[in-house]
């Protein structure tokens, strides 16, 4: 009791100390203000301000005026574009980009844990670069899919005589959406692919033997009763970054054609159609209400993700 | 991840070469790309005009890079203004982006309080932030907190980071609580054990943040393209994609663009190449259960 007792009485006595005491007793306020402040200000209010502006008219000059549903009901039953172009690429990119990356980085994944050290760091670095290009993603490919003769694609394809013509990658209708798959796919292998990796690479070994002992006759069987249940938590969290991946980066369409809206609307997805009404109409409301239409198909998407891969309880 | 792990039994370790040859189109096609542009940059005018194009450059040159950095491009300002501003508000980004998610994460893991488990959930829903997404209302909160071409635009949306606080939470969770008690018990504040005893031992996980923040913050041209107006304060990424434009896609430009993106491009790489393997044993607890 006493050696309690005293240390409080010692504190109380010496003023700096007990406001030392005070601050103490709140750090982890003080330690958290600052996340909390950026986090409330970039990413909490402007996704409670795109739900409030989806239920106005709002040109960011005149203040907003509350239309209720008018905007989703605008999107769904008189954008044609919205309907015929924008949700059809959309779907087909979340499908090909989100489970097809996520698929391809988790055999890739696991391929290289079959590897010894030195390769799998190396072929780990080289898989791993192309998510590092961010903004210069689209120049790379821009160069390689450029459309004239000279463009290093149609060269090839010119001299092996597969094509007659150079290809307008780009700009063509019919190429630019298979483009933009590639585009995505190729900087597909994130911080989620590395987290599988790792989380494959730390399996008990013993697991397998065990397997082994209880009949486990091949690798297919091998990783399905073994390793998918060992790294489930990090194939959430892989699941989780593709997503994010798969949403955050579809801009390229339209930096990759050079346009705004792509050239018949070929590689037009919900996120450049926002941008076309926010920053070019200025039609805020509409284009909010887009983004909640976004946010919604993200959550929705990620709900498939924690079913799959969560715990089962 | 400091030693090399037997993941297999012996007697499924033969016969690694089939992996190899199943791997070999997938890195070649993740690495050509690169190598390309990677050439591209070194390659005189008549190399870049050649036809049929050469992938290997004969005759190396600095003559894009030259190029690049001679301001008479689309813009009046030298490059090294556009450098100066992207490796200044980089590093302030990353500085600060890791202090406070080792602050948070501290906070979140090791301290009980009320409100804690609600913070945790939404950075946790959080993770799946789309932040193009809500470009717009971002946009209109820049402009009502007085931000607008302000230098602070380029920092502060970038610095509340999901997926940093999740990953230095999750590894601060493996660090034994009696360390904290015992600095306790010897009369350390918790200021002083996050700064003595919780950053030295997340390294790891504050070298992946750091890095993670750093891939965002160089690479970021949403500030300059609508934040800021004035030239002087914007971007190198965003000066490149100027410069290299699709839209403005001639020879010589993919020349210099080749050339800017290997400026943009190997930073990062000799970054990830140095902190490879911390971030490696990080991710290792990234699992969500």
């Amino acid at each position: 009791m006493n050696s309690i007792a005293r240390p409080s009485k010692r504190r109380s006595a010496l003023g700096r100390r007990s406001l030392l005491d005070r601050l103490n007793r709140c750090s982890h306020w003080i330690m958290l203000a600052p996340f909390l402040i950026c986090f409330t200000l970039f990413i909490l209010l402007p996704v409670l301000a795109a739900i409030g502006l989806s239920f106005t008219r709002f040109d960011s000059v005149q203040a907003p005026s509350f239309v209720g549903l008018q905007n989703y009901i605008d999107i769904f039953s008189s954008d044609r574009r919205f309907v015929q172009n924008v949700i059809p690429n959309t779907i087909i990119y979340a499908v090909v980009v989100g489970p097809g990356g996520y698929a391809l980085s988790f055999v890739l994944a696991w391929i290289l844990a079959q590897l010894s050290r030195g390769p799998r760091t190396v072929l780990a670095v080289i898989l791993y670069s192309p998510s590092m290009m961010g903004a210069a993603t689209t120049l790379v490919w821009s160069t390689i899919f450029s459309g004239d003769k000279m463009g290093y694609l149609n060269s090839i394809l010119l001299s092996m005589g597969i094509i007659r013509e150079p290809v307008a990658w780009l700009t063509s209708t019919e190429t630019l959406l298979p483009v933009m798959l590639v585009v995505a796919l190729w900087s597909s292998m994130g911080v989620g692919f590395l987290a599988m990796l790792s989380g494959i690479l730390n399996v008990n070994a013993e697991l397998y033997e065990a397997g082994r002992i209880d009949g486990v006759r091949n690798r297919l069987q091998e990783v399905y009763y073994i390793t998918i249940p060992s790294v489930r938590p990090q194939m959430l969290f892989g699941a989780v970054m593709a997503l994010v991946n798969t949403f955050n980066s579809p801009g390229m369409g339209v930096t990759l054609s050079g346009s705004n809206p792509t050239p018949g609307y070929a590689g037009q997805l919900i996120v450049n159609h926002m941008d076309d009404y926010g920053f070019l109409r200025y039609e805020m409301g509409y284009a909010a209400a887009l983004s909640v239409i976004l946010l919604i198909i993200v959550w929705l998407s990620s709900r498939v993700a924690y079913k799959l891969f969560g715990d089962k309880d | 991840m400091t030693k090399i792990k037997r993941v297999h039994p012996r007697f499924l370790r033969q016969g690694r070469l089939k992996f190899y040859i199943l791997l070999l189109p997938i890195v070649a096609f993740m690495l050509l790309p690169i190598l390309y542009i990677f050439f591209h940059a070194f390659k005189p005018m008549d190399e870049l005009f050649a036809f049929p194009p050469k992938f290997i450059t004969r005759h190396p040159t600095m003559e894009n890079f030259r190029r690049l950095f001679s301001s008479a491009n689309s813009t009046n300002y030298p490059l090294s203004i556009y450098l100066f501003n992207s490796i200044l508000t980089s590093l302030i980004t990353v500085a600060a982006t890791v202090l406070m998610c080792a602050a948070s994460g501290f906070a979140l893991s090791k301290k009980q309080f009320r409100g804690k488990r609600l913070i945790l959930e939404v950075n946790q829903a959080a993770l799946m932030f789309v932040s193009v997404a809500v470009a717009i209302p971002r946009f209109l909160i820049i402009k009502s907190v007085g931000l607008m071409d302000n230098y602070l635009s380029h920092i502060l949306p970038l610095l509340a980071m999901p997926v940093g606080l999740f990953l230095v939470k999750q590894f601060i969770d493996q660090v034994p609580s009696a360390l904290i008690d015992a600095a306790q018990i010897d009369g350390c504040t918790d200021f002083g054990i996050l700064f003595r005893i919780i950053l030295p031992v997340i390294k790891p996980a504050l070298a992946t943040v750091a890095i993670l923040a750093f891939q965002q913050s160089w690479n970021s041209v949403e500030a300059s393209q609508k934040f800021i107006d004035t030239e002087q304060m914007k971007t190198f990424a965003y000066y490149i994609s100027v410069v290299a434009s699709p839209s403005g896609n001639t020879v010589a430009g993919q020349g210099i663009g080749a050339a800017g993106v290997l400026f943009l491009f190997v930073p990062c790489l000799i970054l990830f190449i140095f902190l490879q393997s911390k971030v490696m044993s990080a991710v290792a607890h990234s699992g969500i259960k």
